[in-house]
């Protein structure tokens, strides 16, 4: 697996496919040293895994030789349960799976729902939908955007995101009145129309966070220490990515433009303008960069929809007891860490019969032994944060 | 600890010990779900327990004075929980933040979850809230630094006396 570029003691060497610099340890009579390869437990609870994924990793020296992710830690048996609670409750069920993303999760259930009711949903509803919607993926990526540089030992930009998400979630609190698990969306609307001066603070809240996504670039986009711990670690190429099912920023980071809001537009994704923003290379920075290019763009949606909400009613009246009829549906949804599916059979009961998800994380994981495979310990923490997932978005 | 799990300190001595104790809370957060973003919004600037004396850079439970289980624990994790726990040096608390630790919150009937951290580690704080604001948990460490304020080290470590739990918000 080793090429080596020298031939004095502890010369340098790099492996085949181009990933980790190493140190090839040499006796006085100039034989390699055999190491015994060691399987090193990483998690379930460690500092840098945020969350509680476990990690077996098999060690030759520094070098990863494979690594197996372990999950199951964080398993809630959502899909179970959602088979025992009526479709309000699902909705304050599933926005817990990934707990920095709650509106993008209950907005799925609803959409599924409506879907199989045939239902239609008042205009002004689908916009403020789409409002909070894109406000969370903002909340989510910044959380990422101050913890990835956090686990590669930079402190600063967990502050600042932080300062920014309690601006964010203030409005959130205004309009929904929870902080974290918002359970805004209802079967066939919202739980309450948006109240006095919402999108007046939406509207100045855009131009601040754009101000403050400068500071991000330049602090850790610049950071040439950053940039020498990201660039090159980790990469993903397209073909790897979409074999492996991965979505999301780790997609378009490796230059699949691949976005649900473009490709299978829902709600009215298709009447605003927005781009989507990829990568060349799919390494940790690209990963990065995506991300905070996501943000970027989840502004300028933002931007258009807080002009255009129309008035009107926000939600139709359904009888007290919410039955979908006989059948099955299955929506797709962009949510802020990739594609979140929601597939649906009901028996024309209160609850539903069977209810899967697809999460995102689970998928963009399972690439986690391709990933570190051939990179050094060190940089395992470089990739596993840019992987940007929820340990409760994996597990269910 | 020696001297003062087997003779009651004299009162000067005892109010200057646990004042000291109260205000240097090592705490180790055994974050989990998502009242661990809860948490991590409470050590942040906005609301900043590091003014409270809560510091939340202990390496591990082995330097930590204060255990924080935030989010759900389930059966597959409790055995972790529990060895960490054993692994912290006495005198330690426990604050059970969250409504999944203080009872399985909304996954009372689920098949993997424990239903309350509490039937594997003795609480001295519970939380309640999906997840609980963080004024809630400030509240919390203080109800905590109080009792740890008036507390008797003897009785504690010697006697094994725990006084009942305090929950957040139940006198309001």
């Amino acid at each position: 697996m080793a090429t080596e570029l020298g031939q004095q003691g502890g010369a340098a060497f790099q492996a085949a496919d181009g990933t980790g610099v190493g140190i090839i340890v040499r006796d006085k009579a100039d034989r390699e040293l055999h190491t015994q390869d060691m399987t090193l437990n990483v998690g379930p609870q460690h500092p840098a895994t945020h969350g509680v994924l476990r990690v077996l990793v098999t060690l030759d020296g520094e070098m990863i030789e494979d690594a197996q992710p372990v999950i199951g830690y964080m398993h809630r048996s959502f899909e179970k349960l959602a088979e025992y609670r009526d479709y309000r409750q699902i909705i304050a069920l599933v926005n817990r799976h990934d707990w920095v993303s709650s509106i993008c999760n209950e907005l799925g259930v609803a959409l599924v729902v409506e879907r199989q009711m045939d239902l239609e949903v008042p205009e002004r509803a689908t916009w403020i939908r789409m409002l909070m919607a894109e406000w969370t993926r903002v909340l989510n990526h910044l959380m990422f955007v101050g913890s990835y540089p956090l686990e590669l030992g930079a402190i600063t930009p967990m502050f600042y995101a932080f300062r920014e998400r309690e601006e964010i979630q203030a409005l959130m609190e205004w309009i929904t009145g929870g902080r974290l698990h918002l359970t805004y969306c209802r079967v066939g609307g919202l739980k309450q129309d948006l109240p006095r001066g919402a999108i007046q603070m939406s509207r100045d809240l855009v131009p601040r966070m754009r101000e403050r996504l400068k500071e991000y670039e330049d602090l850790v986009l610049g950071n040439e220490i950053f940039a020498a711990r990201t660039k090159g670690i980790g990469v993903l190429p397209a073909d790897v990515a979409c074999s492996y099912g991965v979505s999301g920023a780790l997609l378009q980071a490796a230059g699949v433009p691949e976005d649900s809001r473009k490709t299978e537009p829902y709600l009215f994704y298709d009447q605003v303008e927005f781009d989507v923003p990829t990568g060349r290379n799919g390494d940790s920075y690209d990963r990065y960069a995506t991300l905070l290019a996501r943000i970027r763009e989840s502004l300028r949606i933002i931007e258009q929809v807080n002009e255009r909400i129309p008035p009107g009613p926000v939600n139709v009246k359904l009888p007290k007891v919410v039955r979908a009829p006989q059948g099955h549906a299955y929506v797709r949804t962009e949510a802020p860490l990739g594609q979140l599916s929601y597939y649906m059979v009901s028996h024309n009961e209160k609850t539903p019969w069977r209810f899967k998800m697809r999460t995102p994380s689970f998928n963009n994981v399972s690439s986690l032994p391709y990933l570190l495979k051939g990179t050094l310990l060190p940089d395992m923490i470089a990739v596993m944060g840019s992987m940007f997932f929820i340990v409760g978005d994996i597990d269910r | 600890m020696g001297l003062v799990d087997s003779v009651e300190l004299p009162q000067p001595i005892k109010f200057v010990f646990n004042w000291g104790r109260k205000y240097s809370l090592w705490v180790f957060n055994f974050g989990l779900a998502c009242c661990a973003i809860e948490f991590i919004a409470t050590s942040m600037a906005r609301h900043d327990f590091i003014r409270l004396g809560v510091i939340p850079f202990a390496h591990g439970p082995r330097q930590a004075d204060l255990l924080v289980v935030s989010g759900t624990l389930t059966d597959k994790m409790a055995p972790a929980l529990q060895r960490l726990y054993q692994e912290m040096p006495e005198p330690k608390y426990v604050i059970s933040f969250g409504s999944c630790s203080n009872c399985g919150g909304p996954y009372w009937d689920s098949y993997s979850v424990t239903k309350g951290v509490d039937q594997i580690i003795p609480v001295d704080v519970y939380v309640p809230g999906c997840p609980p604001r963080p004024e809630a948990l400030l509240n919390g460490i203080m109800k905590l630094q109080e009792r740890i304020g008036s507390e008797s080290l003897h009785q504690r470590l010697a006697n094994g006396d725990r006084p009942e739990p305090i929950v957040v918000g139940a006198d309001a």
